[in-house]
């Protein structure tokens, strides 16, 4: 069998980027939830919200340090893997990405050591101030990335000189048409992940009987933020699709599973697409909806697969399946909330034994959504990289053999495979701890990034040992 | 173009960025290598504790670095990354290893000896890759056009072998300098010693270098040997012999400081050397800084913010290590 590099190196990339946006997935929504914390802390000085904060900060430090160093592999996929793409989008996309190094490493660095170790060490209103600045560093994080990848979805800004890219209008180039709604989705999506891993925890907390007191301040207020952020999320996803239906229809299609174009079309439930036949089989579908949600009137057209050159079409199946998966856990979600507003009316929000293990069931939900997501992003941007203009086969690295992508992505499922079990491990472990593991008590100020506050010791200069 | 160009700026920015991240990382990337040498669990937890504060934000230079290179030179990211395509790859596992050993070989004390092991070879064979790179950067990469057209293998040669080899003992010189720097007693004696190996064998590896450049390279040859570069660059051989020494001299005195400043100084002479025989390629023999920068758009978008962000993040580094300054011990507060 002849290996394809192009194809091996969209694996490896869709690899490497499907572990590395976990830890974002998770710090962006945590790092928020910790400076809300620490705020209800200094407001009320309520010792409740100390506990649930120091619990939470010490799992964000271990997702933190494995985003890090899963992203620093990130950057340099570009050059190894995508030298066309980086050579032709370069003089775009480079300071997008220049921009989110830089920015990240100007906040995060500052204020990380302090947020993880200062506490004994600074006063509770600059721990506050860290906290915060530590979420903004997330979020300006998200927005350079998402800025970078709403580009290549919906470019803008831009000519093209010599088959390369070059910048025009910065302010285009940045607010690309999809680049608001990708970023209100994703953000919003990020903190509801983090929100269900809250409630799944709590849930177990309470379950097991231990830190009830904590558990219930979690679960409580954190399905609250759900009650706003999980309508909320459904209804930016669907502007974002409206988005997508503009700019980027082929995706649409395919994500609907729409092969013809027609008006009055149903909203299909599921099915099995069959591309060589342009067509799909074992369809279920609910007459009219696709229209009426679509293009919000009955008679409304919408274009169909078979209306775009077949070169120009994304494999249909996987956006297909993926874009159900996360409306499908978006509607769970929404069932898990709605039941919550019923029990706590009733009372009963804490001792429903079924509701408190649908919580811990759904802990990971937001994560499955994500991956899925994304997915339909980018499998759906396909066979393209920067959308219309560039494509995938035209990316890769001209150099590569399909042997040389072969050992690298061996090279990093076998280390990822260690790495982040292991993560995951140690965090389940803390988690199993419970909230009162042992202080970390003599840990200097942290100027630097996180490190193993128990294995630092400072000596005044001339001090005898 | 217009009359403003910001290649000289963008030229000082990544040259610096570069710099900064082999002095930082590479003391301690030698820390890690020296680490494998310690005997016990003790003393190697006194020198996993000198770095454990500032590894990270060393390790982000190469982010920004990376990053500087493909915003500001994008034709250059795109021939020598992939011309790199194996080095790269195995840094980054090894740097991966490296970074979570930090976090991992405490929180999950079962795997210690597999964590520690991670650390180690990690940090020795993220080395010896950044080691190779160079060499090959230095031999040049074939090309045709706007793309690197070799062969993902062709990194392996003799003189990228040697390269490699000589910058692990370069890291672990720097590494040595900063634990003698760090530390006290049977620890900084260990570190002198390795000091002194280290020393040998980089001014074997600097020797070899200096006399195998110009001959693969007529034009490198020219540029040295021939008048007046030999009067103005000929400081750079002789600084290199006086560091030297000073620096055999210190180690045998008691001076803890002196050590790894030499060091340093050995670093910069030999980027310096390395930049006279390569200036103004970005691309050995192909292209120049030049040739190779993106738009002057570009360059200026992204020149703004870093000339606001660049400054404060030096300063707040610089902040971080006088934070940290003084004798290590982790004696106390481990458990
Ligand atoms: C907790 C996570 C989560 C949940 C519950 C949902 N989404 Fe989502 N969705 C994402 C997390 C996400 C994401 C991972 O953040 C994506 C990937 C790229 C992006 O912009 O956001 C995404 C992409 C994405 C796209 C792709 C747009 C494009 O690439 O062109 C559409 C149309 C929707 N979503 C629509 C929805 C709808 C109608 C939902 C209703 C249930 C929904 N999403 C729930
Ligand atoms: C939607 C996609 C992405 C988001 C939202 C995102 C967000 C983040 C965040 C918040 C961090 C900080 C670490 C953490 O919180 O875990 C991080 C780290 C990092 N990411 Fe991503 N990332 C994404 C994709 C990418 C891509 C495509 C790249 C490649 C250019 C990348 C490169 C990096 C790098 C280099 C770091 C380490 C930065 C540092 O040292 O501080 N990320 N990312
Ligand atoms: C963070 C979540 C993301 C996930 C899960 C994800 C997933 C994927 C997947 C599955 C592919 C392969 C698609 C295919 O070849 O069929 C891919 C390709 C790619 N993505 Fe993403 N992606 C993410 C974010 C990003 C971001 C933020 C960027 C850049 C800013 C980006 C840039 C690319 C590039 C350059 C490719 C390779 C070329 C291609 O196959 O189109 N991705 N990604």
């Amino acid at each position: 069998m002849e290996l394809d590099p192009v194809l091996l190196s969209r694996f490896q990339f869709a690899w490497l980027i499907a572990w590395h946006i976990l830890m974002p997935a998770f710090t962006v929504g945590m790092a928020s939830y910790i400076a809300i914390l620490e705020g209800m802390h200094l407001v009320t000085k309520k010792e409740v919200y100390f506990r649930i904060s120091t619990f939470w900060i010490r799992i964000f430090s271990v997702a933190f340090g494995v985003g890090v160093v899963s992203g620093v592999i990130m950057p340099f996929q570009f050059g190894t893997n995508w030298s066309r793409y980086a050579d032709t989008a370069g003089n775009v996309l480079g300071p997008l990405f220049a921009y989110e190094g830089l920015t990240a490493f100007f906040l995060e660095a500052a204020f990380l050591g302090v947020l993880l170790f200062g506490r004994k060490l600074v006063p509770p209103w600059a721990h506050f101030v860290a906290a915060c600045m530590v979420a903004f560093g997330t979020l300006l994080s998200s927005f350079w990335i998402l800025a970078a990848n709403s580009w290549m979805q919906t470019p803008a800004g831009f000519e093209i000189i010599d088959g390369r890219f070059f910048p025009t209008d910065w302010m285009q180039v940045v607010f690309n048409p999809s680049f608001p709604f990708r970023l209100a989705h994703t953000v919003t999506g990020f903190y509801v992940t983090t929100g269900f891993v809250v409630v799944g925890v709590a849930a177990w907390l309470i379950r097991q009987g231990r830190h009830v007191a904590e558990g219930r301040v979690m679960l409580s207020m954190t399905l609250w933020l759900l009650t706003v952020l999980v309508p909320l999320q459904i209804l930016i996803g669907d502007q974002h699709g409206l988005n997508t239906l503009e700019h980027q229809p082929a995706k649409l299609a395919a994500m609907e599973g729409h092969w013809e174009t027609g008006s009055r079309v149903p909203l299909i439930l599921f099915a099995l697409p069959d591309q060589a036949n342009a067509t799909n089989r074992y369809q279920i579908e609910v007459p009219l909806l696709g229209s009426l949600i679509l293009t919000h009137s009955l008679d409304g057209t919408i274009r169909g697969l078979t209306d775009f050159p077949p070169e120009d079409l994304p494999p249909v199946a996987i956006p297909f399946f993926a874009f159900r998966i996360m409306v499908g856990i978006g509607t769970l979600m929404l069932c898990l909330v709605a039941v919550s507003w019923l029990l706590r009316w009733r009372r009963q929000l804490f001792d429903s034994p079924w509701f408190l293990r649908c919580c811990l069931v759904m802990g990971p939900a937001g994560f499955v959504a994500v991956l899925a997501g994304w997915t339909t992003t980018e499998v759906g941007r396909q066979p393209w990289t920067v959308y219309g203009h560039l494509r995938t086969a035209d990316s890769v690295s001209p150099s590569l053999t399909g042997s040389d992508v072969l050992i690298s992505l061996l090279g990093y499922m076998i280390v990822y495979l260690i790495i982040f079990p292991a993560g995951f491990w140690v965090m389940a472990r803390m988690i199993r701890k419970g909230l009162d593991a042992p202080p970390e008590e003599t840990s200097p100020v942290e100027a630097g990034r996180p490190s193993r506050p128990t294995t630092v010791q400072l000596q005044p200069e001339g001090g005898t040992p | 173009m217009t009359a403003l160009s910001f290649v000289p700026v963008w030229t000082l920015i990544l040259a610096a960025g570069i710099f900064f991240y082999v002095l930082l990382d590479g003391f301690d990337l030698g820390v890690g290598i020296l680490y494998g040498f310690e005997p016990d669990l003790a003393s190697r937890n006194t020198v996993m504790s000198s770095i454990a504060p500032i590894w990270d934000g060393n390790e982000t230079w190469l982010v920004l670095g990376g990053l500087a290179l493909l915003a500001a030179f994008p034709l250059a990211f795109a021939i020598i990354i992939p011309a790199l395509y194996f080095p790269i790859l195995v840094m980054l596992l090894s740097l991966v290893f490296r970074g979570v050993a930090f976090e991992f070989r405490f929180r999950d004390a079962e795997h210690k000896s597999f964590w520690d092991h991670g650390f180690c070879y990690g940090s020795g064979l993220a080395a010896f890759c950044q080691g190779v790179m160079l060499g090959a950067f230095i031999e040049g990469f074939q090309v045709e056009g706007r793309h690197f057209t070799g062969s993902s293998f062709d990194f392996i040669t003799p003189f990228s072998m040697l390269t490699g080899l000589a910058l692990v003992f370069g890291y672990g010189l720097l590494g040595a300098g900063w634990l003698i720097l760090k530390t006290e007693g049977a620890i900084q004696a260990r570190a002198r010693r390795s000091a002194r190996v280290c020393l040998v064998a980089v001014l074997i590896g600097i020797g070899i270098v200096s006399v195998w450049t110009p001959l693969i390279d007529p034009q490198i040859a020219a540029r040295w040997f021939t008048w007046p570069g030999i009067l103005v660059f000929s400081p750079v051989p002789i600084a290199t012999a006086v560091i030297t020494i000073s620096l055999w001299r210190l180690l045998d005195s008691g001076s803890h400081g002196g050590p790894f400043v030499c060091a340093i100084g050995l670093f910069v002479l030999s980027y310096t050397g390395i930049t006279i025989s390569l200036w103004p390629m970005i691309v050995p023999h192909h292209y120049s800084f030049w040739d190779a920068a993106s738009s002057p758009s570009t360059q200026a978008f992204l020149l703004v913010g870093t000339l606001f962000l660049l400054p404060v993040i030096l300063v707040y580094t610089g902040w971080s290590y006088w934070v940290f300054r003084g004798k290590v011990r982790a004696d106390i507060g481990y458990h």
